[in-house]
Parts: C-alpha cells; sequence; structure tokens
C-alpha cells in the first residue's frame, strides 16, 4: 500500500529549483490540497515572476503566466470570469511584497474569494539574490552589501500582521516549510485556505518561511536552522485570522 | 513491510532527507552520481525503515514513495 | 431601423461595449475619461456583468488580462497617463496572444500634462503601446456614432486575431453629444476558446497563458507567427474614408476632431475653387498605405492635421514613399485649431510656398 507519492497535481516536469529549495516542498503540498479535494479539474493556478516563474510548467492544472506582482490582479479578473472555479496564485517576496504590494493588499480588501500562497524566503533568488522587502536588518544580500540599513533601506514588511487590519480577509497564517513537524502544520494551513475558496469563506493567505541555501550561502541543512534563528523571531509563526475561529 | 522506491534522476543530493530520517538510515552515495551530477541519496539498511515518510515529505523534488 | 439616442462619446463606447457582448470592465478614474467608468458601474450590476474600479490602472489592466485568459471579452478604459502604466499589460497580452479591448481618451501630454483634449499618444498607440515587437488594433473615431460602432468593431477582431485593440479618442470625442444610433445587441462570447484557461476538467492537457519563452529558437517562431496574424489583419481589416479624392490636389489627412474641422476647412476651400480632399485613416494600424500611395500619383502635397507635434507625418511620409511634400498643421497643449487655421495651411499649399 502506498503511503507517500507524488500527487497528481503535480505534472512530471522536474523541477529546477536549486538542490534543498523548499519551493520543490511547497508546490508539493499545493498539489496534495488540490488531489485531496478533488478540485484539479477546476484549478486555476497564477504563476509569479521570480524563482517559481516556471510553476506553470508544475502544475497539472491550467495555469496563468502573470507580470510581476500582479497576479492578484489577474486572479481577480479570473475569478469574476468564473466564479465557480478554485483560483490561486503562488507568489515569492518580490512578487507580492514589493511591486505587487498594492495588488496585495486591494486584493485582500475587497476580500476576493482566491487563495494566495506567499513564499517569503526573505531574498530575491532568481535575480541573484538582492534584498526583499522581507530581508531581515543587518541581512547580507547583493543589494545590501553591508547588511540591510534600517535607516537607509527600511525595515521589513510583516505581511500576515498588515493584511491581519483589514476587514475582510477570512484566513491568514504563516508557517514555514524546515522540519517535518512545520511542514505538516503548512499542509494544514495550504489546504484550508484552498478549502476556505470551495466553501466561498472568501480571501485566504498562507505565508510560508522559506529557504534560499544558494543566496544565503547555506547548506540546505544551515538553511533550515536559518529559519528557526532568524526568521522566526522577526516572522512568528500562527494563525492572524480566521473568520471561523 | 516497509518499501522506499527513489526516483534518482531527479535526486539533487541536498540531504534534506538524510537530516530527517529518524532511524538514520539515509545516507548520500559516495560510490555514484546520478546523471546530473549529484550525489543521490541512498538506503542503506532497508530493514530499519518504518515507513514513517519523513524523507518524502522534505524532499523537494519527489524523488521517494513510500510503501508499507 | 433603431432609434437614435443622444448620448455622450464616453458613455456610446461604454453602451456599445455591452452591447457587443463585454461583461467585464476594470478601470480607474481619470479625466476626461471617467464617465466610462461611472456609466459601467450603474449598468454592469444589471446585467450581472463585473465593475470594478481597480487600485490602479496597471491593476485594471491584469485584470483584463486575467479575464482575457478565460476567453471572455474584458475591457478597460483611460486616458493618456494611465495608459503609460498599462503599457506593461498592454505588452504581456500581445505576448500571450490575448485579446482585450483598451479606450485610450487622450489628453494633452507629456506627464501630467492637462485635461484637455489631444492626440499626442499616436505614436503610443500605433507602435506599441509597450515593449517588444508587437501591434494593437488601433480605432480613431471621428463621431459618437464612430465611438460605438468602432467598439463593436474592436472586440470583434480583438477575438479574431488575438490581439490587442485600442480606441483612440480624444477628449473632444469622450465629451460631445451627438445622437447615435446604437448598435444591436450580442449575447455575451467567449465560451469555446480552445486555448483559454477555463479548468481542465480533467479531460485535457492543461493549458498556460503565458509570455515567457526562454528558448530563443522558440521565442521567435512565436514572434513570427504573431506576425503573420497582423499581416492578415493589414491585408484585410483596414478602414479609412475619403472625402472629395477625385480630383484633389492637395490631401489633407488627419483623424478624429481634427478630421472634423479639417472637413469644415475643405467645404470653405473648395468654393474658394481650391482642389482639396482628405483621407481619414478610421484604423491608425493598420495604417492605410495603399489609398495615401494611389493618392501621392495624383495630388501635389499632403497636408497632416493633428492635436500632436507631428506624429503621423513620417507615416504618411512612409505610405506615399516620400513621392511627395507632406505638410503639418498641428496644436498641442489642449489647445485645438479653428478651421481657419487649418484653411490658411490650405492657401499656402495652394499658392505653392511652403
Amino acid at each position: 500500500m502506498i503511503v507517500f507519492e507524488k500527487p497528481h497535481a503535480l505534472t512530471d516536469v522536474p523541477f529546477h529549483y536549486c538542490p534543498g529549495c523548499t519551493h520543490g516542498i511547497i508546490h508539493r503540498l499545493v498539489a496534495e490540497a488540490i488531489d485531496e479535494l478533488g478540485i484539479e479539474g477546476k484549478t486555476i493556478g497564477i504563476a509569479p515572476v521570480g524563482c517559481s516563474v516556471l510553476a506553470y510548467n508544475y502544475f497539472a492544472c491550467d495555469m496563468i503566466e502573470a507580470s510581476h506582482g500582479r497576479a492578484p490582479a489577474v486572479a481577480t479578473g479570473v475569478k469574476r470570469a468564473l466564479p465557480e472555479n478554485v483560483v490561486f496564485t503562488y507568489q515569492g517576496d518580490g512578487d507580492l511584497a514589493s511591486i505587487g504590494l498594492c495588488e496585495t493588499v486591494s486584493t485582500a480588501a475587497r476580500g476576493e474569494n482566491i487563495t494566495i500562497i506567499f513564499i517569503n524566503n526573505a531574498i530575491y533568488g532568481m535575480t541573484g539574490g538582492q534584498m526583499a522587502p522581507t530581508s531581515l536588518v543587518g541581512q547580507v544580500t547583493q543589494t545590501s552589501p553591508y547588511g540591510r540599513d534600517a535607516q537607509t533601506q527600511g525595515y521589513p514588511i510583516q505581511i500576515c500582521e498588515m493584511l491581519a487590519t483589514l476587514e475582510a480577509p477570512a484566513y491568514l497564517e504563516r508557517v514555514a516549510a524546515n522540519s517535518v513537524k512545520n511542514v505538516r502544520r503548512a499542509k494544514k494551513a495550504i489546504k484550508k485556505a484552498f478549502q476556505n475558496q470551495v466553501e466561498g469563506k472568501g480571501f485566504s493567505l498562507v505565508e510560508v518561511l522559506s529557504t534560499c541555501p544558494t543566496n544565503w550561502g547555506m547548506t540546505p541543512e544551515k538553511a533550515l536552522q536559518w529559519i528557526d534563528e532568524a526568521m522566526i523571531p522577526q516572522y512568528p509563526l500562527g494563525v492572524f485570522r480566521d473568520k471561523e475561529a | 513491510m516497509a518499501k522506499l522506491t527513489f526516483k534518482e534522476e531527479l535526486c539533487k543530493g541536498c540531504g534534506l532527507c538524510v537530516g530527517v530520517c529518524p532511524k538514520h538510515i539515509l545516507e548520500l552515495s559516495t560510490s555514484h552520481l546520478n546523471q546530473k551530477g549529484y550525489a543521490p541519496v541512498t538506503l542503506v539498511d532497508p530493514q530499519e525503515c518504518i515507513a514513517c515518510a519523513s524523507c518524502a515529505l522534505m524532499c523537494p523534488d519527489c524523488v521517494i514513495t513510500v510503501e508499507r | 431601423m433603431s432609434e437614435k439616442v443622444l448620448m455622450k462619446g464616453n458613455e456610446a463606447i461604454a453602451e456599445a461595449a455591452i452591447l457587443a457582448g463585454c461583461r467585464h470592465y476594470f478601470g480607474y478614474p481619470i479625466t476626461p475619461q471617467t464617465e466610462i467608468a461611472a456609466y459601467m458601474a450603474k449598468k454592469m450590476p444589471k446585467i450581472d456583468g463585473t465593475f470594478l474600479q481597480a487600485e490602479s490602472e496597471v491593476a485594471a489592466i491584469n485584470m483584463v488580462y486575467g479575464v482575457a485568459s478565460t476567453g471572455k471579452p474584458a475591457m478597460t478604459s483611460s486616458s493618456s497617463p494611465g495608459i503609460s502604466l498599462k503599457c506593461e499589460g498592454i505588452s504581456y497580452l500581445a505576448g500571450a496572444d490575448l485579446p482585450a479591448f483598451i479606450v485610450n481618451v487622450q489628453r494633452g501630454g507629456p506627464g501630467l500634462g492637462g485635461i484637455q483634449p489631444s492626440q499626442s499618444d499616436y505614436f503610443l498607440a500605433t507602435r506599441g503601446p509597450g515593449h517588444g515587437d508587437f501591434h494593437v488594433l488601433v480605432f480613431a473615431p471621428a463621431s459618437v456614432q464612430e465611438m460605438a460602432d468602432l467598439t463593436g468593431r474592436a472586440l470583434h477582431l480583438a477575438w479574431k486575431y488575438r490581439m490587442p485593440a485600442m480606441l483612440l479618442a480624444d477628449g473632444t470625442m469622450g465629451q460631445m453629444m451627438e445622437p447615435v444610433e446604437l448598435p444591436e445587441a450580442h449575447e455575451a462570447f467567449g465560451a469555446d476558446n480552445p486555448w483559454a484557461v477555463t479548468g481542465t476538467e480533467m479531460a485535457r492537457e492543461h493549458n498556460i497563458v503565458n509570455s515567457l519563452e526562454l528558448s530563443p529558437e522558440v521565442l521567435e517562431q512565436k514572434n513570427l507567427a504573431r506576425f503573420e496574424r497582423y499581416a492578415q489583419a493589414e491585408a484585410e481589416e483596414c478602414a479609412w474614408e475619403e472625402y472629395r479624392m477625385d480630383d484633389a490636389e492637395i490631401c489633407i489627412v488627419s483623424y478624429g476632431i481634427t478630421a472634423r474641422i479639417a472637413r469644415n476647412a475643405i467645404v470653405t476651400a473648395r468654393e474658394e475653387g481650391i482642389k482639396v480632399g482628405m483621407i481619414r485613416p478610421i484604423t491608425l494600424w493598420p495604417f492605410p498605405k495603399k489609398p495615401l500611395l494611389a493618392a501621392a500619383d495624383m495630388v501635389d502635397s499632403f497636408l497632416c492635421v493633428e492635436l500632436n507635434m507631428g506624429q503621423m507625418v513620417e507615416d504618411v511620409e512612409l505610405a506615399i514613399r516620400c513621392k511627395k511634400p507632406v505638410d503639418f498643421c498641428g496644436r498641442v497643449g489642449g489647445m485645438i485649431p479653428t478651421p481657419d487655421e487649418v484653411l490658411d495651411h490650405i492657401h499656402t499649399l495652394a499658392e505653392g510656398r511652403r
């Protein structure tokens, strides 16, 4: 009896991600949620610009490639045109919290009945390791080579906390993909974020603290630890909004 | 009887599975590389596997299928 | 024979889009086209359509992209500065081979400019608008009736050729009120596009709407295939109107409000015995090269009348292969020439002076 296998909602295309990058785990969790809810046939996913730009090749459902940061606006259009379909976006920290911050907040404020999976790894991976809005103070990146300086480069943006000030969102949770226990919790959150949409409960976003071993300059193992040591103190895990609770 | 199947050509030798295996029975190969040049994971003691699937859970590349 | 209704140009666009089957509008307020959004805000909820005031013009064009990905018609409207914002989105629509309808009610520019009319986005519309090799169909209405008629045509042709279409109006067109015979109503369309993203229903391979292609060989082929469609549109969809060209010695080339002003000047000039006529492009892309080239063998000179610094002049020169001189009469900043100003230019050309 098979107790664990690749979900149907992932295609056979091998992931191009770096060794140990948690994008691969989170893609699988999203696909598992889609499989378990039986919604692959009516799901439409929207890929971002960033390392996961090729997500449209990895998910077996219909996919749209959006311009940088605009996935929530694209999702809004799709959901208004096809309200019976399940629409999700999958976005990194540049896409969602920098160039797309306005779309993120406005879509959440409108309470669009969509699901957003937010991959927060505190860096811009695809373009070679620049500072992200979620990079930590003191974090060395290509565009903060002396460490992020709060005076000139500001403080990190906490998306879940910020969106929780809005009336409309139904569900906001921050999870992490750095241990078996956390991945199991992340899976539950992601599935709930999809289930909410199926049940018409409203805007649901899951922020997943993720690794970027290559641009953090760490081994995949050490990168998992850095989430515990450095990221979780800045980005506490937990539920920030749950209209059902 | 637990059984693990590995799609070796997808393995990137990241080692995350090795780190989470509670029985410490996974290792990155020291004897061969896969097509992409990575040292793939190997199961050194199949008898000890309890099919907890922690390895498959942490694998970013869907390398591992777990059967019980 | 339907009734004529007195309508404002902006509202005629909105009503015509609905009649043509469009049920999704996304926009943002900007003078002088906000009436389109206001009209849609009232009308769309009544017909189970979508009206959404987006958070920005950028968001609005991306919402259009989302609806268009599903195969359904969607539109957005703005004025010059807002169209600049939409350029990235329009490039993505073109690169993903998606149909969409974009309205630009032009105002003085560049930058924040003014709120009075202009035609200074001619280059933007006909050379892009946006990065990369692509075209959008460009329609230039010269009456409220054409605001309505060309809206329907733009939507229909955008879907036929899987490319964005732009209605390039100016502030006067948007604000003026004239009687309109509204087009027939069509049902909402867009249900059966094999390329559309609608959910696989587990019955087919997944569709991907996308403009990214990392392989240069494949990206080149995509560009070439797209331009084959464009060539077909150029061959079949070019539209223009000729006014008193049969014996013309001077050819005025003008579109939109300036064409109407020029027409008044032509009437007076003809009464004075000057043989002047006009070729009025109705599509600016495809540009009416054929009639212009034919006219070049007949007339002595051309005169472009535009509300910009002479953007269409070079297209006329190219179309006529520089066979004859092309003069320019224009105002910018929101100023509009009088028929007398145009007549002065006609006199100068008629007297052989430049």
